[in-house]
């Protein structure tokens, strides 16, 4: 349902300025949001300090300093650093990305960080994703077939395995599911743009034979039609590629197979 | 599917919610979205209006002068020209939306033409509408 404003346990109040690293050439302020379960405390933004003369240039080198020098209790998830794991999705400046790919230079004045929107928070920068997975699995992210194996693999020619370019590279961050207002409101139910994109890449595949039955699942007053191509999506995916499209493909053999 | 068959609803109730609109910086196309929705309910409002009017003129002259004085009052003038400007914008954003509900126009480049080509078209209809307005 559409709730404006924040419930009272997720209130934001006033947090601890960290001191500034001495003799600082270029010093910059970065705003963090910290929640700790422990304390049963509401969530604070807490303010850090870093030399960027002696910082790598990404978001994330900025917050592993932090972690690593200033403050170890901070929390987030990383590992690739180099965008292709999607673990270190956050909002940062205002939007959904990735903190290893998002430059440090991008970003004017202090460089504020927020969990991904509209998700319940673990930890610190850590939101609980099990919802957002199970609608992942929800759409058969695997090929479904009917007709006998074949002796060797299942073959596709070079044209249609093109039709898969921009949606194969999605790799599940959910910067743009927790960009989207119809998916802030109505998640439980409306399956995002993430799912959706996956839903059309086996949708689109020329050698999957549940189509039918993938347009059946969708065909929904909710888990699909909740997109009022609202465009966030396509401008918060970090890896270019458009969610929106995606759906926008999906309705459209919708109105397609009943004519 | 339904919330409570998973963890993220069971037991672990007290986790906060992070923030969404306290902090998304939107895109203009997220803007022009909100604006779409909220000129459509001034529609509705202003529809009201348009069909107290025309049952009042059809149901005598007491009933047609309250209404027709009070919407050529500076207040009902001023609520028609904004509902002249919902109108002109809803119709330009409904279009777009007819082109993307049939499959086009969605790649980055033709949004950000599309949201220049309905905020000019709601703007010069507007005016021509006003000036239509001024002059009849």
């Amino acid at each position: 349902m559409v709730a404006f404003t924040l419930p009272k346990n997720s209130r934001i109040v006033s947090g601890k300025t960290w001191p500034k690293p001495a003799d600082a050439k270029n010093l910059r302020a970065f705003k963090i949001y910290r929640y700790d379960p422990e304390s049963g405390e509401n969530p604070r933004v807490d303010t850090y300090y870093l030399d960027l003369a002696d910082c790598g240039p990404m978001v994330l080198d900025a917050i592993i300093k932090i972690k690593n020098e200033v403050d170890p209790t901070l929390t987030f998830r990383r590992s690739c650093r180099e965008g292709i794991c999607g673990s270190c999705a956050m909002n940062i400046d205002g939007r959904n990305t990735l903190a290893c790919t998002k430059g440090l230079d991008e970003i004017k004045g202090d460089v504020k960080i927020y969990p991904l929107p509209h998700m319940p928070v673990v930890k610190d920068l850590v939101p609980d994703l099990t919802h957002f997975y199970a609608q992942h699995a929800s759409i058969k992210p695997w090929l479904e077939t009917k007709s006998p194996p074949p002796a060797a693999e299942w073959k596709q020619s070079i044209e249609d395995r093109r039709k898969l370019d921009g949606l194969y590279e999605c790799i599940l961050c959910s910067c743009c599911s927790t960009s989207c207002p119809s998916y802030w409101w109505n998640g439980d139910r409306y399956l995002g743009p993430a799912a959706l994109l996956q839903a059309y890449r086996w949708i689109a595949d020329s050698r999957d034979e549940a189509r039918g039955e993938r347009l059946d699942n969708l065909e929904d007053p909710f888990r699909l039609y909740r997109c009022h191509t609202i465009m966030n999506c396509a401008n918060a995916c970090p890896k270019g590629l458009n969610p929106a499209k995606a759906i926008g493909e999906i309705k459209k053999m919708m109105v397609e197979r009943q004519v | 599917m339904s919330g409570s068959e998973h963890g993220a609803a069971v037991g672990r109730g007290a986790r906060p919610l992070s923030p969404h609109l306290q902090v998304y910086r939107l895109p203009l196309t997220a803007v022009m979205s909100i604006l779409h929705r909220v000129t459509g309910c001034a529609l509705m409002g202003g529809g009201v209006a348009l069909i107290w009017w025309l049952v009042a003129a059809a149901s005598g002259k007491g009933a047609f002068d309250f209404i027709n004085w009070l919407l050529t009052s500076w207040v009902g003038g001023l609520g028609m020209l904004v509902f002249g400007a919902a109108l002109m914008y809803h119709l330009c954003n409904g279009i777009r939306h007819l082109i993307w509900d049939a499959g086009y126009g969605y790649e980055k480049p033709e949004v950000a033409a599309s949201n220049k080509a309905v905020l000019i078209g709601a703007g010069v209809l507007s005016a021509v509408l006003f000036v239509y307005a001024w002059l009849a």
